[in-house]
């Protein structure tokens, strides 16, 4: 176990572990850090070409209409403009998405949600983009908007798409179904939308090959290779005439893992022959990428007069907007995480993911699972309390361990250290200072700033939330990464397509390589498609996936080096290791540095990773469709305004159950951040629509947690090493955001003694 | 159009032309000199991530207009230390941890270079107040505060 708070981080993680010597469990400084201190990195958004044009794009200002006539030729007319595209200029497929393509490169016949695009232009610079959009006239016969997700599955209103209004359902059925008491209770959850919000905006620079037969795009995405397949077969072009190239990212958090721009720049660039780059701005931003589901979950649970769940009964409904996406996924992570980290035998769960004019949801850190734990965690407090026990108590009582199955039937086979998560956080100290701090500094109390709050009528809460988040991909889907790695000279190269998002895989890179190689320096080649597919980042599946194909590649190129060296030495291959910088020969008195052994030859090895094959569900929801699993547990304390409803986040403490810490500072880092987004969740994040309309596209409307937002962290991480994670590493990006969020509100709910159904908790929902 | 200004950027006159007259600083030390590291991400001064220097106030460079900065002086990340030199904060944020995507690092950069010229040994409350016009998505900004109090720190020794 290592502890970890803002205090002592000074002390654990200086900066002498960063360089040369930085092996697997030392935190290494990443090494894009001092570019990207520096300004001197690339985003995609720096990337700049001769002569290159800008594109933009027209969207539409209705959530649901039918487009009557579209009239370019005004754009025409303009000084500048060079191209304007709509759906009739695609060349090939009209329709693209992850899992079913679904969703038009321009809307053609209707527009679904506010803010699809309708055309594009390219032009010498934005201001005349801006003029030529403002000039494309387009004729709309405004429709009602189907926005109410429940029309959707109650069938009240026609179909807003030719594929239906229902997404997916599927229903969880195990066990007893007639189980009933003799503690019961019941709750509905409710989730806003909440926007990803990476900073670096949607942008890429497109540049077309001579006469047209190919394209290279720069962009900022989470899978480059899922973004070749649809951008050719929309552009009508063998997936080998598409060269992606990773443009820096500006973080991610899901929003980029579907295709935003992608198409759209590629065709403005053929169509004139000269590099196009796309740039969004915020609110197109907000606008243009998918984003958390909003999503109701009603429970209702079942218990022993002790508190232990004897079955459970939900119904999610996922708000999937306009456009499938990754919904049907989501939703299988929703209800599949019904139970949370608890042990459950029987249960009765629908789940619906369905179409509405609202903006299309997809994919965002913690994907579905989020909207479960928001729920599952408020009927645990609800159930301590129907028995009669503390917060703690109930979730010790009912903690999962290895071995217990899901409502799936599947069996959780991970290390599942779920008590001892529950245990290290209570442990971890509690706020010092009292409401208000030693110092009554009003920056301490609900308002900061604003100076509203008096000190006396505060109220504190304490809260906990304890997560269960899937790893990797599910539902027979063939998951793999592939990396290649070189040996020359004591260098080593590596070669992957796996995106870096900001959440430090390069940074392990590194470190795999210098372990298992011995090598001093690692060189990281060109992030691109010009080898196979390392699949998404996203799913907390990078370390496990790309991690696992950087260290395979590793282990076959020592293995020949080994072989090399026995010949050479007349030794056997399986008495040598690597021990630090040199290969030794553990029976004997060999050692020689690895830039010895390797002067003068190369070897190059290819390595994709596979994770164990999963299942589809049957129809009652049965099946071992998931990979792994990851566990953790968070405790908040919160000072509440009751009189004007703010909140006050003081602090999280968390224990996470990481396997093992590869880079302890970067997964603090990832946990911190994690954190933060689910504080945001709970008390400030919501992508309003009212009837369909966007209403808050902007920085100053939509709030992000700032400095003064962000509680005090403290962190326990467990180390338990997985045996079947690569390293024994589990993924430690969504986690943090699970459980996070349920246990501000758990917070709230205990300083005001009040039910809370709905984040993010708004100030009327305090006072009223 | 068809005009030249000239701004003092980081320490050099800089020409632009044919610029028009509603261009933001942020844009014009972006598309027109050519200077990346400021970034735009909001465009209404509510992330930071486009801070700059002028006459030692640190603005957001977005909601400037480059043409009324003539005469001034301006710094951006790119004066801040030469390319492969980082200043100590520059090394502080790299070596704490506190940059992940890095999108939001330079105007932090500014901001944090800014507090500690005003006030050597803030307190932890007085870097989030300060800090707090620059919105970081990725690190949940504990890692940033322990790299502003490092370099507070190794400032003391030395002086």
């Amino acid at each position: 176990m290592t502890d970890t708070d803002l205090g002592t981080a000074a002390a654990t993680f200086d900066g002498t572990h960063s360089g040369l010597a930085g092996r697997l469990g030392d935190s290494v400084a990443r090494p894009d850090g001092v570019p990207k201190a520096q300004g001197s990195y690339q985003f995609s958004g720096d990337l700049t070409a001769d002569g290159f044009l800008w594109g933009a794009t027209l969207r539409s200002p209705h959530p649901y209409a039918r487009i009557v006539k579209i009239d370019v030729s005004g754009a025409w007319k303009i000084d500048g403009v060079a191209a304007v595209i709509t759906a009739e200029d695609v060349p090939g497929k009209a329709t693209y998405g992850l899992i079913s393509q679904d969703q038009p490169v321009f809307a053609s016949e209707f527009v679904r949600f506010h803010g699809e695009p309708i055309a594009a232009v390219a032009a010498d610079h934005p201001e005349t983009c801006r003029r030529a959009l403002a000039a494309i006239v387009v004729e709309y016969e405004v429709l009602t908007p189907l926005t109410d997700p429940e029309h959707a599955v109650d069938g009240s209103f026609p179909p807003i798409h030719p594929d239906g209004n229902i997404v997916r359902h599927q229903r969880i059925i195990r066990g007893d179904q007639t189980i009933d008491g003799p503690i019961i209770v019941e709750g509905t959850y409710e989730m806003g939308r909440q926007d990803q919000a990476f900073l670096g905006l949607e942008a890429a620079l497109a540049i077309p090959e001579p006469g047209g037969a190919g394209v290279e795009l720069y962009v900022a995405t989470q899978w480059l290779h899922e973004d070749r397949k649809q951008i050719a077969a929309c552009l009508g072009m063998p997936e080998d005439k598409v060269r992606l190239v990773l443009g820096g990212v500006g973080g991610a958090f899901g929003a980029r893992e579907d295709i935003s721009l992608q198409v759209h720049t590629c065709m403005l660039a053929l169509r004139t022959g000269r590099p196009v780059k796309i740039q969004y701005d915020r609110a197109e931003s907000f606008h243009g990428h998918v984003h958390r589901h909003p999503c109701t979950v009603w429970m209702r649970h079942h218990a022993d007069t002790d508190g232990r769940i004897r079955r459970i009964e939900a119904r999610f409904l996922f708000d999937g907007g306009a456009y499938a996406s990754t919904s049907s996924a989501v939703l299988i992570n929703g209800i599949t995480h019904t139970q949370g980290p608890y042990k459950c035998d029987n249960a009765t769960v629908h789940g619906w993911a369905v179409r509405t004019n609202n903006l299309p949801s997809g994919a965002m850190r913690g994907f579905g699972v989020v909207q479960a734990a928001f729920a599952h965690e408020g009927q645990m407090d609800k159930l301590a309390a129907a028995v009669g026990i503390d917060a703690v108590e109930i979730r010790l009582r009912n903690a999962m361990q290895r071995g217990d199955r899901l409502i799936t039937g599947q069996v959780v086979d991970n290390v599942a250290p779920v008590a001892r998560l529950i245990r290290e956080t209570a442990a971890l100290p509690l706020p010092t200072q009292p409401v208000g701090g030693t110092d009554h500094d009003p920056m301490r109390l609900p308002g900061g700033a604003g100076r509203t709050a008096d000190e006396r009528h505060i109220v504190r809460g304490i809260g906990w939330g304890i997560g269960i988040k899937n790893l990797m991909y599910s539902e027979a889907f063939d998951d793999f990464s592939t990396a290649r790695v070189r040996l020359a000279d004591g260098v080593a190269s590596v070669k992957f397509a796996t995106v870096e998002v900001g959440q430090g895989f390069i940074t392990i890179v590194g470190q795999i390589a210098r372990t298992v190689l011995g090598v001093g320096e690692v060189q990281l080649e060109t992030i691109d498609t010009q080898i196979g597919s390392a699949g998404s980042t996203s799913a907390s599946r990078q370390t496990w996936m790309s991690g696992g194909a950087v260290d395979g590649a590793c282990r076959l190129v020592r293995e020949r080096l080994f072989e090399l060296v026995a010949a050479k030495y007349q030794l056997a291959a399986v008495q040598l290791e690597i021990d630090g910088t040199d290969v030794v020969d553990t029976l004997g008195t060999l050692r020689i540095p690895v830039a010895e052994a390797s002067a003068g030859i190369v070897i190059e090895e290819t390595f994709e990773h596979h994770h164990v094959p999963t299942e589809d569900l049957d129809e009652d929801g049965q099946g071992n469709c998931h990979t792994a699993f990851a566990f953790v547990a968070h405790r908040a304390v919160v000072d509440v305004d009751p009189e004007l409803g703010l909140v006050k986040v003081v602090q999280i403490a968390t224990a996470q159950d990481v396997g093992r810490a590869l880079n302890p500072l970067s997964v603090i880092g990832q946990i911190e951040g994690g954190i933060a987004q689910g504080v945001g969740l709970a008390v400030m994040e919501e992508l309003l629509q009212v009837d369909g309309i966007v209403k808050n596209a902007t920085f100053t409307d939509y709030l992000l947690p700032t400095f003064l937002d962000m509680p005090d962290v403290v962190i326990s991480l467990v180390e338990e090493p997985d045996p079947h994670a690569p390293m024994g590493a589990k993924g430690v990006g969504e986690p943090p955001t699970v459980s996070s969020t349920p246990a501000v509100v758990a917070a709230i709910r205990d300083a005001l003694g009040k039910d809370l159904h709905r984040v993010p908790v708004r100030p009327s929902d305090i006072c009223f | 159009m068809n005009e030249i200004y000239t701004l003092h950027v980081n320490g050099e006159p800089r020409d632009v032309r044919d610029a028009s007259a509603g261009e933001s600083l942020l844009y014009v030390l972006r598309e027109r000199l050519g200077l990346m590291g400021s970034k735009g991400a909001c465009e209404q001064g509510e992330c930071g991530s486009c801070s700059v220097m002028i006459d030692d106030q640190l603005v957001c460079g977005c909601l400037v207009l480059a043409a009324g900065a003539v005469g001034q002086r301006i710094v951006t990340i790119e004066g801040i230390a030469p390319v492969g030199a980082p200043s100590d904060v520059q090394q502080a944020f790299v070596d704490a941890g506190a940059v992940q995507c890095g999108f939001c690092t330079p105007g932090l950069i500014m901001a944090t270079h800014s507090l500690l010229e005003r006030s050597p040994s803030p307190s932890e409350m007085e870097i989030r107040e300060e800090l707090s016009g620059n919105v970081c998505r990725c690190t949940g900004y504990g890692r940033i505060i322990d790299a502003v109090q490092r370099v507070a720190v190794a400032r003391r020794g030395v002086s």
